[in-house]
């Protein structure tokens, strides 16, 4: 059985469609990356699955229970961390866990093993208010009071937005830490360099999934070759690139420049096109893909 | 029920950490009261009384004299004519005249009985009321003097004629009203900001998702409140009691269950508010103006209710604290019981019992 | 001769006991695009409000646009332009109601207005959207007329704070190119962002660990200097780094 099984999901606000005919499937134990932007829908879709809101049309079922009907039994499942930090900053980290358990009918000594590794650095802390924590720690702290009840179902609403990239990777060796402990994860992030880190993903933009899968095969689904230039004149050249397909083909990476080009062109055909820009190039080389790079192309076409 | 208790502890936990919180819980009804308090009886220093004595023996003087003794008055005319009355009003030379009838003292020591008239100037009705309450004070303690030396028991009427505003009925003192308004601010104001609160900081989400159900988050989010006002109460009353020397006529058992009632009826609404805001600052601006508004202005506290055009007196008919306000001035200072309030203790309830049945509809399991 | 926009020495801000900001020494040159980097909490926001002439430094010296930071903030306000993730444009206001908000509070003439609405909004391709609430704009493009506001009044420099937090990457790609058309205009930009890759876009970076600038260089220079391949190598050794040292 899935964790969560969502059918042709529609949820609209006004005359804004958050969620678009949206279908997906998530294994048990799985750890899931919802990717995309500002306004993709990650948030509508996340309190959707939480039975926070109601579908339109279409369905979510979370472990065979209907978000519509048998949402009590979901929410006994459920851990959750909204965007915000779901702390009162007036308690301090203690009574905060201690708080969060007793709600969810457990004490804090029952599933200590599953927070251990994240709350040991609070401990020296636990006297201090929550809302003096510095953001790495407040974010540790959430983390533990949504896991405290050793919930089934952990659904995180983009816990790395506006996070360092140190703290960021910290938080992603959490979550590995919790795999294998029979424990569905699901993960919303506006930042694609995270789908690496996720057994599967899924790209939205306005509404809709544009692809799902792991990210290893989203890549193999991306069009044509990917080729990475180096040149000193990066932005003369991609203007060129692009002037001369007469469309979005090169796009920058950093100091380089991604180009794909259709996927029968040879390297040769690839260094000709170039040596008529009369710009120099320092290297070029074939890669692989990036999730990135695959987003831009899906949501380009 | 360890649920329960576990989020009753937390809200008191907010409560005592925020020193703003604890300012407007305590400070600012005892503030509010010393103000309305002390303004109101320093206004009754020196009041200008009008005597006309038509009798003019020993104990219509005497009376005259302990009046002026007193403290609170002060001759502004002596007249000879009832005629006279009302143009010494218009001059604005008395607030309160005092008529003795003819043969006064003769009458009181022979038939134990005689009757004076209090006409007051009611189109400032809390003054007109306060002071004739003074005058029959000063008068009953004088009787109360006489009847230490005569056998059978004397007795002075003090009838009252108010001119102006001749029904008076909407005339309260200010300790009721306050404790309307400062039951109404703390019990509605501070519930609908608490849970505006907890939705703008996100944890509401996550409060929704867990097994607490609704009915618990309200009980949990109410509970601290409810005692908190319950202290305030006691707190205005014993204050009320002891530096300003109100009575508390009527049954003080009586009294505390009423302002339970209110309180409750004033935490429903403050939930029926928090449904519909989204933020602190919604929450706080309805509160002001739905709450704070009109129980000053629409429930009689500060303008008498006869007094005002018909469309605000249908008005205020919707305004729970008026109510409250009336049994309070008729347990405390009236002295009467149950059988007199009933009344408005059941439209009290009513209250209770639809905004109740309106917030748990509304407050929602879900985000939309 | 390059001539230095922003010229800060042994810069330093305590609140209190706390040291936000510790002896910060660097100079901002004029056209370039000057990263500023550092984990959260790393005293960031705290220099950025001094630049902008918002608060005032405890000790150092500081020069923004040739204004001094103690006796000329009026004179800093004037000649920049700032725009942040989280506030940038009214809600409530149409696209050109905030234009003509922003041109008016820097003492833009209407003409003046007009004209460079007109161009702005021609350049972005959305002269028809200018009666729209900006509350009904994708958040992507919400981010791209934001940054168009803040050089309307063409300031000598633009301070970006993370602008494109939760932007799509294609729409953060087009911000780009705004920020290298402004590079033309002759405006500085200066930038903070948490997407490493936009670092690499940067001409030159600074990187603040616990108060202190612990690297300014170009990016190259600095994955040379750290034998990494990314920038978000560099990032992370070198706020480990400065997190054993504190």
């Amino acid at each position: 059985m899935n964790a969560i099984s969502i059918h042709n999901l529609h949820k609209s606000f006004a005359s804004n469609r958050a969620v678009d005919q949206v279908s997906l499937n998530i294994d048990r134990g799985e750890l899931f990356g919802l990717i995309g932007p500002d306004g993709a829908g990650k948030t509508s879709l996340m309190r959707l699955i939480a039975s926070l809101l109601l579908p339109d049309s279409g369905s979510v079922h979370v472990f065979g229970f209907d978000t519509r009907r048998d949402y009590r039994s979901i929410r006994k499942q459920l851990g959750y961390m909204p965007g915000r930090f779901s702390l009162y900053p007036d308690l301090t980290v203690e009574e905060n866990l201690h708080f969060w358990a007793t709600v969810f009918g457990t004490t804090i000594d029952r599933h200590y093993h599953l927070i251990e590794q994240i709350y040991k650095p609070l401990e020296p802390f636990k006297k201090r208010k929550a809302g003096q924590l510095s953001g790495g720690m407040k974010q540790k702290l959430a983390l533990s009071c949504a896991l405290i009840h050793s919930p089934s179902l952990l659904l995180l609403d983009e816990p790395t937005t506006g996070v360092d990239a140190v703290s960021r990777m910290e938080f992603w060796d959490m979550l590995q830490g919790l795999k294998g402990k029979d424990m569905t994860l699901l993960v919303s992030t506006p930042y694609m360099d995270e789908a690496d880190l996720c057994d599967r993903i899924a790209l939205m933009q306005q509404g809709k999934i544009l692809s799902a899968g792991n990210p290893h095969h989203l890549r193999t689904q991306f069009i044509g070759r990917l080729w990475e230039v180096k040149t000193p004149q990066i932005h003369p050249l991609k203007q060129r690139l692009n002037a001369h397909f007469g469309r979005e083909v090169a796009h920058l990476f950093g100091q380089c420049l991604h180009w794909t080009s259709q996927a029968d062109m040879s390297i040769d055909k690839v260094e000709q096109v170039l040596e008529q820009f009369h710009i120099p190039i320092d290297s070029l080389r074939e890669i692989e893909p990036g999730i990135e790079d695959c987003f831009i192309q899906i949501a380009r076409s | 029920m360890k649920r329960l208790l576990a989020f009753i502890r937390k809200e008191f936990l907010h409560i005592f950490r925020d020193p703003r919180t604890m300012i407007i819980l305590f400070g600012m009804p005892v503030a509010q009261l010393l103000i309305f308090g002390f303004v109101i009886s320093n206004e009754i220093r020196d009041a200008k009384i009008a005597i006309l004595d038509k009798s003019n023996d020993q104990q219509s003087r005497e009376i005259v004299h302990r009046l002026l003794s007193s403290g609170y008055f002060r001759i502004g005319a002596e007249l000879e004519t009832e005629s006279s009355i009302e143009a010494c009003f218009k001059a604005n030379q008395a607030n309160l005249v005092v008529v003795f009838e003819p043969d006064f003292g003769r009458k009181l020591e022979r038939n134990h009985r005689a009757s004076m008239q209090l006409i007051a100037d009611a189109s400032d009705p809390n003054m007109a009321e306060m002071l004739s309450n003074y005058v029959q004070g000063i008068v009953f303690e004088y009787v109360n003097d006489l009847n230490r030396t005569i056998e059978s028991p004397t007795f002075i009427q003090a009838s009252y004629r108010m001119i102006f505003n001749p029904a008076l009925k909407g005339v309260y003192m200010f300790v009721p009203g306050t404790m309307a308004l400062i039951l109404m601010l703390i019990s509605a104001m501070m519930t609908s900001i608490t849970i505006a609160r907890e939705k703008e900081m996100g944890t509401m989400e996550v409060l929704l998702v867990s097994p607490l159900n609704p009915f618990q988050i309200l009980i949990g989010k109410l509970t601290p409140y409810f005692f908190l006002s319950l202290i305030n109460a006691s707190l205005i009353l014993l204050m009320a009691y002891f530096v300003f020397g109100l009575p508390i006529l009527g049954s003080s058992l009586l009294l505390v269950l009423v302002s339970m009632l209110f309180i409750l009826m004033a935490l429903s609404l403050g939930v029926l508010i928090s449904t519909v805001a989204k933020n602190q600052e919604v929450a706080m601006f309805i509160s002001m103006f739905a709450l704070l508004l009109p129980t000053l202005l629409l429930s009689g506290f500060i303008f008498p209710i006869e007094n005002m055009p018909k469309i605000l007196q249908y008005l205020s008919i919707l305004m729970p604290p008026k109510y409250f306000i009336i049994i309070l001035k008729n347990l405390m200072i009236k002295g009467i019981g149950m059988s007199y309030i009933w009344k408005e203790v059941a439209i009290l309830g009513l209250f209770l019992l639809v905004f109740m049945l309106i917030s748990i509809r509304k407050f929602k399991i879900r985000l939309e | 001769m390059e001539k230095d926009i922003i010229r800060v020495r042994n810069l330093t801000k305590k609140f209190g006991d706390f040291v936000a900001n510790d002896q910060l020494t660097f100079e901002v040159k004029k056209g370039e695009i000057f990263g500023f980097l550092g984990a959260n909490g790393a005293g960031k926001t705290t220099a950025i409000r001094m630049l902008c002439g918002l608060s005032k430094p405890t000790s150092g010296e500081m020069e923004v646009a040739g204004f001094d930071a103690y006796t000329q903030t009026e004179s800093i306000k004037k000649n920049i332009g700032y725009m942040s993730q989280k506030f940038s444009l009214y809600d409530d206001l149409t696209i050109w109601e905030n234009i003509r908000f922003f041109g008016g509070i820097y003492g833009l003439s209407r003409s003046a207005i007009r004209d460079r609405s007109k161009e702005m909004l021609t350049r972005l391709g959305i002269v028809n959207l200018s009666n729209r609430l900006i509350r009904d704009i994708p958040p992507g493009w919400k981010q791209k007329i934001a940054f168009s506001v803040a050089i309307l009044h063409k300031p000598q420099i633009v301070f970006l704070d993370e602008p494109t937090g939760g932007v799509d990457p294609v729409t953060r790609r087009q911000f780009w190119d705004l920020i290298y058309e402004a590079i033309d205009q002759g405006i500085t930009v200066f930038v903070t962002t948490h997407y490493m890759d936009e670092a690499e876009y940067c001409h030159r970076l600074s990187m603040m660990v616990n108060g202190r600038i612990v690297a300014l260089d170009s990016p190259e220079a600095l994955k040379q200097r750290f034998g990494s391949i990314s920038m978000n190598d560099v990032f992370v050794q070198l706020a480990r780094t400065g997190e054993k040292s504190s």
